[in-house]
């Protein structure tokens, strides 16, 4: 069997005394989607801080291909396949959209000139943002801010994608199509782990849930079965979160 | 003195205070420091071109390269060493740091120099002018400071706009967290723009001396003030409107010393703080910077 190409053991997380996370072990093979479900405060978006490099671990292990990276910087972990999106889409406003994307991959990515150029356009592409190119970041509506945040973690030629509620606050027909655009991201082997609220979009795409709360996981496994649990209902009727 | 003589004579002198707040704005769009040492920065820009060509022959004219070399080499020294450590500690401990480079550069100085004012001559390129008409004069000196701070503005504004590294620095400016996740470096970005600030500010302060004549140790802590006025009043993030901002005041303290010797200063900041009042973004500036 190989190896997991992201696998968090005993990951705990902790600001002050709140422990945020706490024994978390998850182990993801090479294209595989994971989504990740929980209440508010469940330490999702923690979790994906912390494998990102945004949060320090305060104890357990990150690896990457078998690579430990607990302790290595954001932009290192970047620059070794973690490439991450946020729930609240942060574009550079004072570069264009082609500019933000260009940024991931001569950076992110390690690309210089024409190959930089040429990955910034595909993944802009993919996201649909290509007749934006040239449009200033800051001008753009949500969607696209959206699918700009996708954008630029593509232009960092990511190992493992992580994606943070990429689908909150969008109409249906709008998460609808990013639901498109990830599944298409995952039919092509890309490996993706999503946290996302709107649970009929993340069962489209994912082969396996995890339900979290209270900062541990509470459910792991095929997603009809994780929803279908008795966890899951307990963690969102109160009974778990409370 | 006709009023369009004070007006260009003001706009002339403007052209000293946009290169001085040049680095002031790089600096702080990028880091959110205000660096409280940048007036001394500069005089200490002017002290190494005096010193250099006192005591080492070196012609005038290459003293600009070494002062802008040594202090950017500084630069780069103090973000490493300090700020970059300091940055990791909140808002205030960076610009406390600046407080303390400010409170040594001039006490160092005057450990080393004395107070006396350290010369340092263009010759007669100090004095001579172009005779525009009527008693309308451009001093040549006053004009290749001006044109010399468009000409670092243009380069700025090229550099940020136009290459790769100037594009991470905008990027960093937008959004420092962000762009650690893009796969960018900060500790290096950071160090290029103080480079670039410290440089800048070296060699305002090499045209500034040259324009005076000398250089004394504490003269940073006016300038400092300048340099903020003319950020201020030029707007935050907007080079050219830096450049506006030095005009603005230039002309105000010209118009001041027009009316009496005693008010150029009192001038300047008065027009200083009625642009806090009626438009606290500045002439250039984007609102949501307030």
């Amino acid at each position: 069997m190989t190896a997991p190409l992201l696998r968090v053991e005993h990951l705990a997380v902790s600001f002050g005394e709140l422990r945020v996370l706490e024994d978390v072990d998850l182990a993801v093979p090479k294209g595989q989607a994971v989504g990740i479900v929980g209440p508010n405060g469940a330490g999702k978006s923690t979790l994906l801080s912390a494998v990102s490099g945004v949060e320090r671990a305060s104890a357990g292990t990150v690896r990457l291909a078998g690579r430990d990276v607990t302790r290595v910087s954001a932009a290192e972990r970047c620059r070794l396949g973690i490439g991450r999106s946020f729930q609240i889409p942060r574009p550079f406003v004072d570069l264009t959209v082609f500019e933000n994307a260009l940024v991931g991959a001569e950076r992110g990515a390690g690309l210089r000139g024409g190959h930089a150029r040429e990955l910034a356009l595909r993944s802009l592409e993919v996201t649909g943002l290509l007749p934006l190119a040239n449009k200033s970041a800051g001008a753009l509506p949500l969607l696209a801010r959206k699918r700009l945040e996708l954008a630029r973690a593509l232009a960092t030629a990511p190992e493992v994608l992580l994606l943070d509620e990429i689908a909150g606050g969008l109409t249906e027909g709008e998460a609808e199509e990013l639901v498109a655009t990830v599944l298409s991201l995952k039919e092509s082997g890309l490996t993706i782990l999503w946290i996302e609220h709107v649970v009929k979009a993340l069962v489209q795409v994912v082969d396996r849930l995890v339900c979290l709360a209270s900062g541990r996981i509470r459910a792991d496994g095929d997603p009809h079965e994780v929803l279908a649990g008795a966890e899951v209902a307990e963690v969102y009727l109160g009974g778990a979160a409370a | 003195m006709t009023w369009l003589s004070v007006v260009v004579q003001g706009m002339l002198l403007g052209g000293i205070f946009a290169m001085a707040a040049a680095g002031l704005s790089l600096v702080f769009g990028v880091m959110r420091i205000a660096n409280l040492a940048h007036g001394d920065l500069m005089i200490l820009g002017g002290y190494v071109a005096s010193v250099t060509a006192a005591h080492y022959g070196v012609p005038v004219p290459l003293t600009i390269v070494v002062s802008m070399v040594a202090v950017g080499a500084l630069g780069y020294l103090v973000q490493r060493s300090m700020l970059d450590r300091a940055m990791g500690l909140g808002e205030l401990a960076p610009m406390l740091v600046t407080f303390g480079i400010s409170v040594v550069i001039p006490n160092v100085l005057v450990q080393v120099f004395s107070n006396d004012a350290q010369p340092l001559s263009v010759g007669s390129l100090g004095t001579a002018s172009i005779h525009v008409g009527g008693d309308l004069s451009i001093g040549w000196f006053p004009l290749i400071t001006l044109l010399a701070a468009v000409a670092v503005l243009t380069v700025l504004q090229l550099f940020l706009h136009r290459t790769q590294p100037g594009r991470i620095v905008r990027a960093t400016a937008d959004d420092r967290a962000v762009v650690r996740l893009m796969g960018v470096d900060n500790r290096r970005v950071y160090a290029l723009t103080t480079v670039i600030a410290f440089g800048t500010v070296a060699l305002a302060g090499v045209l500034y001396t040259m324009r005076q004549g000398g250089v004394t140790p504490y003269e940073g802590q006016l300038t400092v003030l300048f340099a903020f006025e003319t950020v201020i009043i030029g707007g935050l993030g907007s080079l050219w409107g830096t450049l506006a901002g030095g005009m603005v005041l230039g002309v105000a303290q010209s118009v001041g010393a027009q009316i009496s010797p005693d008010l150029p200063l009192l001038a300047g900041h008065v027009v200083f703080l009625l642009v806090l009042v009626f438009r606290p973004q500045g002439m250039f500036g984007r609102s949501v910077l307030a």
